[in-house]
């Protein structure tokens, strides 16, 4: 069908993008690699010297290492989890006919807009605060101890601020999908009897199988990099029980400065991201070619 | 028009090519603190006094501000005339050649006028780097109503122990009232600067003359086993998210018994306006152990200008109209003695009209009774009371906090959170070649 | 054949979804709330929902520190800038993908998902340096640039899988009446595409105004948008949630109602090929 003609005229269209993204990658990548081999710290300008991999070893054996890998798959994991199984849930309530449909949708849809910053600081300050926030408050109204959220459990608070901000998106795109179901289907399973359990997990879930694929993916790629949440509730801690691979990066290149350390800790992230990323490919470009 | 223009034209090319102003454009770098907003607000009183000079402010919060500066000033990228920098980083930036020297700032500036501690913290081999702005050290602000209820009396130079005591005896958690309110969260500025200038007071150490951590010794020991202690019978819940900010709301909204942080937050919680226990405050040296050193440490926010910046004259008469005598008056004038920029200079100190204000003078013998050049009971290598001006410091610092932090939150023991800090300080002082 | 809905049961829905609906929404309405109390009301127990002295005192103060409308411009400059050149990257490459692919295009949309995973803490000194040289710190061009690069494979997926859906047939019709490549993308894509194209600009937009690294870290006082703006109320000294609540509110304000009245046009093409 096509021509050599169109070939050589895709191939022109696709190359600005593919050449600008290839120079996003390649120059500050390499950059990174060269950087990551030596002793380099910003605020010791001239002292740089060649060590080979020490940098990669000492991230590599940090104690802190395996935590912030764990926290990142768990945070990932987590936020998915909240964003898929509560917006299936919520796109099905909202797929019911009920007065004020447009309205309740624009409520819904709303903490997707609001910067990772803004929704940190509002979540920390006036709700998970264990004196002035308004969680504390309810607790004591209930004259139940107030629970201090970001100190006992500081990757769940953050899971749970960073789902409550992705939920709108994984809700719309479901919603979407559930909407384009056709309900003759759905009549026909019930004619033949089918309760509404069985015709959700044999009709309604294969059916959202490929929108909760992209909501997967597109997140997955967000929710390996969340950072500005980690910053401004707990800067990682207590410890490191919040520190994913990001913040680790951060705190090694942007608090001690340590621009070979840190170069060495992001091209171990770039690493570890595609891995994550292959395996997500395999199992969703299957599921996206069908 | 010219607005509308560059509206219209910003995304374009135009912008790249900075339009020749013909006021020159200083812009200046600094902290979202009280003090320095109220500089902003009073930008006027500069601009009229020197026409042609414009003021961009960049105000941030301090750990965003501290990441731009110190990523500017490393890298020459210039964004910045005047950026606003504390005692760390003055003698490390000094040495490097980053900062202009302010040794010819106009006579009228007085620079022997500047408390010795502030200076000689700002100074590297006879050079002033940086004018400091406000100054500070740490002492105990207590309300004196609950310190009455308890029945006891707080001296002027209270031993830990005591404190320990008082805030115990404060407590009443029914009531939300909690003996003693201190630093918890992770970071070198926050919880580390408390807990190590506490450490001197119990005869504990960063390193030793080889560059050695401390960790390990039963001193640090000690101050941290008392300071866990203390917060879990008498500390605020969450406290391991408490920095400066926090406990300054919570003390001012009357659910602290005591707390011991910068001696700046004494003009702000003996403030009606904000404060609900504005008229019940009063204030004692931080607290020791008889071992010879206070828990009072020594910091100065301060205005330095970039080496390579092209406004160096402009920017020279900012600082100087910024750090001045006039300056301290101008402030008086429009919101009252109290509201002065603290603990830069002798003068303020010997006005009349300032000794009325209730923490005058406890904020000046606290200043003076810090030594930046010999912080600890025994001889260190450094220089810095609640901080060692080494590069590295930052970074090892917010992660020996962390684990402070979490020892606070109950998730980990002092032992363990001891050994973990010694651990992790040892590999980074390892990395960076000060130990082998 | 409509469903036989019992007015009791849409009912039951109703406060449901309501109820929900509130409930997420409800860190943004107490936002919008305490934006409008003194700090003093703002920390106060227990806390007033309705019945308190309303002030714009929060919004004076801000708007006496700040230039809000400055931070704002840069943001619809930055984001809607860094969209269009996004677009304009975009579309002929997803273009060529949707209907001439070939071997590797697969491999070639998957690699470019996965420049997104490059975490920006560690590169952030090379950009910084790079930036310097090219004298584009503190520059809506820098921003641009670094925010089009960033949004580029999002938007080269979103449009790649709308345009699969259009039907090569149309194409092959277009072709026989002898339309050239150009009047083929012009007069027969582009029009069928206008929903997809809508929803990615949305989506972009959206995501660009959020991003809250390179904004912040590659400008100073020039190119500053809101999220260098809401770095100045965090956390100060004193109390205050409530400038926090009111300079929260201005910098979400501009995007949400965006948001609210596009979503329509944003929710159609928000399928990533995900609806059959």
């Amino acid at each position: 069908m096509s021509t050599a003609h169109s070939r050589a005229a895709a191939k022109a269209m696709i190359s600005p993008a593919v050449l600008l993204l290839l120079c996003w990658m390649i120059v500050p990548l390499s950059m990174t690699v060269y950087f990551s081999l030596l002793s380099y710290n910003l605020l010791m300008p001239g002292m740089e010297e060649w060590i080979g991999l020490t940098n990669y070893e000492f991230f590599l054996t940090d104690p802190a290492f395996f935590t912030a890998l764990s926290n990142t798959l768990l945070l990932v994991g987590g936020v998915l989890l909240i964003t898929v199984v509560g917006g299936i849930l919520l796109a099905l309530l909202l797929d019911q006919p009920f007065f004020g449909q447009g309205i309740v949708r624009i409520l819904v849809i709303a903490p997707f807009f609001v910067m990772p910053t803004v929704s940190a600081l509002v979540w920390k300050n006036m709700f998970m605060n264990p004196v002035n926030g308004l969680f504390a408050y309810l607790a004591k109204f209930l004259g139940l101890a107030p629970f201090d959220f970001l100190a006992h459990a500081p990757l769940l608070s953050i899971i749970l601020i960073v789902a409550w901000g992705w939920l709108p998106f994984a809700t719309l795109i479901l919603l979407t999908a559930l909407q384009s179901l056709n309900p003759e289907e759905l009549e026909a399973a019930e004619m033949d009897g089918a309760g509404s359990l069985s015709r959700f997990f044999y009709i309604v879930l294969p059916h959202l199988a490929r929108a909760v694929t992209v909501v997967v993916l597109i997140q997955t790629i967000f929710l390996l990099s969340v950072f500005a949440e980690i910053l401004v509730t707990t800067n990682g801690g207590p410890g490191t029980a919040s520190t994913n691979i990001t913040y680790l990066v951060y705190a090694q290149s942007l608090l001690q400065f340590d621009v070979g350390g840190g170069s060495a800790g992001g091209i171990v992230a770039v690493v570890l991201a595609n891995i994550v990323a292959f395996f997500l490919m395999r199992m969703i470009g299957k599921n996206l070619e069908a | 028009m010219n607005r509308f223009v560059r509206a219209l034209l910003g995304a374009s090319a135009l912008s790249l090519v900075a339009m020749p102003a013909l006021a020159e454009k200083l812009t200046i770098a600094t902290v979202n603190n009280g003090d320095m907003i109220r500089m902003q607000k009073l930008t006027e009183d500069f601009t009229k006094k020197n026409p042609g000079i414009e003021l961009e402010w960049v105000t941030l919060e301090e750990n965003v501000l501290r990441q731009k500066v110190t990523t500017d000033i490393a890298t020459k990228g210039g964004q910045f005339d005047v950026m606003t920098i504390g005692t760390y980083e003055v003698p490390i930036w000094g040495k490097q050649g980053w900062l202009v020297s302010l040794n010819d700032l106009p006579a009228s500036y007085d620079v022997d006028d500047l408390l010795p501690a502030i200076r000689g913290g700002l100074t590297v081999d006879g050079t002033l780097y940086a004018a400091p702005f406000y100054g500070e050290s740490s002492m105990v602000m207590y309300r004196k109503d609950l310190m009455e209820k308890a029945g006891l009396t707080m001296p002027d130079a209270p031993t830990w122990e005591f404190i320990g005591k008082a805030a115990r005896a404060m407590t009443d958690k029914e009531k939300e009232v909690y003996g003693i309110c201190l630093r918890g969260k992770a970071g070198w500025g926050e919880n580390m600067a408390f807990l190590s200038a506490t450490a001197n007071s119990f005869g504990a150490k960063w390193f030793d003359m080889d560059w050695k951590p401390q960790f390990n010794g039963e001193a640090w020991k000690n101050a941290l086993t008392f300071y866990l202690d203390l917060m879990k019978d008498a500390g605020p819940p969450g406290a391991s998210s408490n920095g400066f900010n926090e406990n300054l709301a919570l003390f001012q909204s009357g659910k602290c018994g005591m707390w011991i942080d910068a001696t700046v937050a004494a003009s702000f919680v003996t403030n009606p306006k904000d404060s609900s226990v504005a008229d019940k405050v009063g204030f004692a040296l931080a607290p020791d152990t008889g071992l010879g050193k206070r828990g009072n440490w020594l910091w100065a926010w301060s205005l330095a200008i970039p080496a390579g910046s092209q406004k160096v004259e402009a920017a020279k008469k900012f600082v100087d109209w910024a750090t001045s005598k006039d300056y301290l008056a101008l402030v008086a004038e429009n919101e009252g003695w109290a509201n002065v920029p603290p603990g830069t200079r002798k003068s303020l100190y010997a006005n009349p009209e300032y000794a009325k204000v209730p923490f005058a003078k406890m904020t000046l013998d606290s200043i003076n009774s810090a030594d930046p050049n010999n912080p600890a009971v025994d001889k260190v290598p450094y220089v810095g009371v609640q901080f060692v001006a080494i590069p590295e410091f930052q970074g090892i610092a917010t992660a020996v906090g962390q684990q402070f932090s979490a020892a606070l939150a109950g998730t980990a023991t002092a032992e363990q959170a001891l050994a973990n800090a010694q651990q992790l300080t040892e590999r980074a002082m390892q990395k960076a070649g000060y130990i082998k | 054949m409509a469903r036989a809905v019992s007015t009791r049961r849409k009912l039951a829905v109703t406060l449901i979804a309501w109820g929900i609906g509130i409930a997420i929404f409800f860190p943004i309405l107490w936002t919008i709330l305490t934006s409008f109390k003194t700090e003093a009301e703002a920390v106060a127990m227990p806390p007033s929902f309705l019945f308190f002295d309303w002030t714009l005192e929060n919004y004076h103060e801000v708007q006496e520190r700040s230039n809000y409308f400055r931070h704002f411009l840069n943001s619809v400059i930055i984001s809607v800038g860094s969209t269009l050149v996004g677009l304009v990257i975009a579309i002929p490459a997803a273009w060529s993908m949707a209907f001439v692919p070939g071997k590797r295009t697969k491999d070639v949309l998957m690699w470019m998902l996965s420049t997104k995973m490059l975490p920006p803490v560690g590169v952030l000194i090379p950009i910084y340096l790079l930036f310097r040289d090219f004298g584009l710190l503190d520059t809506r061009i820098g921003l641009v640039i670094v925010l089009t690069l960033i949004n580029l494979p999002i938007i080269v997926w979103m449009l790649y899988t709308y345009f699969k859906e259009i039907p090569s047939e149309i194409l092959e019709a277009a072709r026989m009446d002898g339309a050239g490549l150009r009047q083929e993308i012009l007069y027969v894509l582009t029009p069928m595409a206008v929903p997809g194209i809508a929803s990615t600009l949305l989506l972009n937009i959206i995501l660009a105004w959020n991003e809250a690294f390179w904004t912040l870290n590659l400008t100073a006082a020039e190119a500053a948008p809101l999220t260098a703006f809401i770095a100045s109320y965090s956390s100060p000294e004193g109390l205050f949630y409530a400038k926090l609540s009111a300079a929260s509110t201005l910098a979400i304000a501009p995007i949400l109602i965006l948001g609210w009245f596009s979503q329509k046009q944003l929710v159609r093409g928000l399928t990533f090929g995900a609806v059959k």
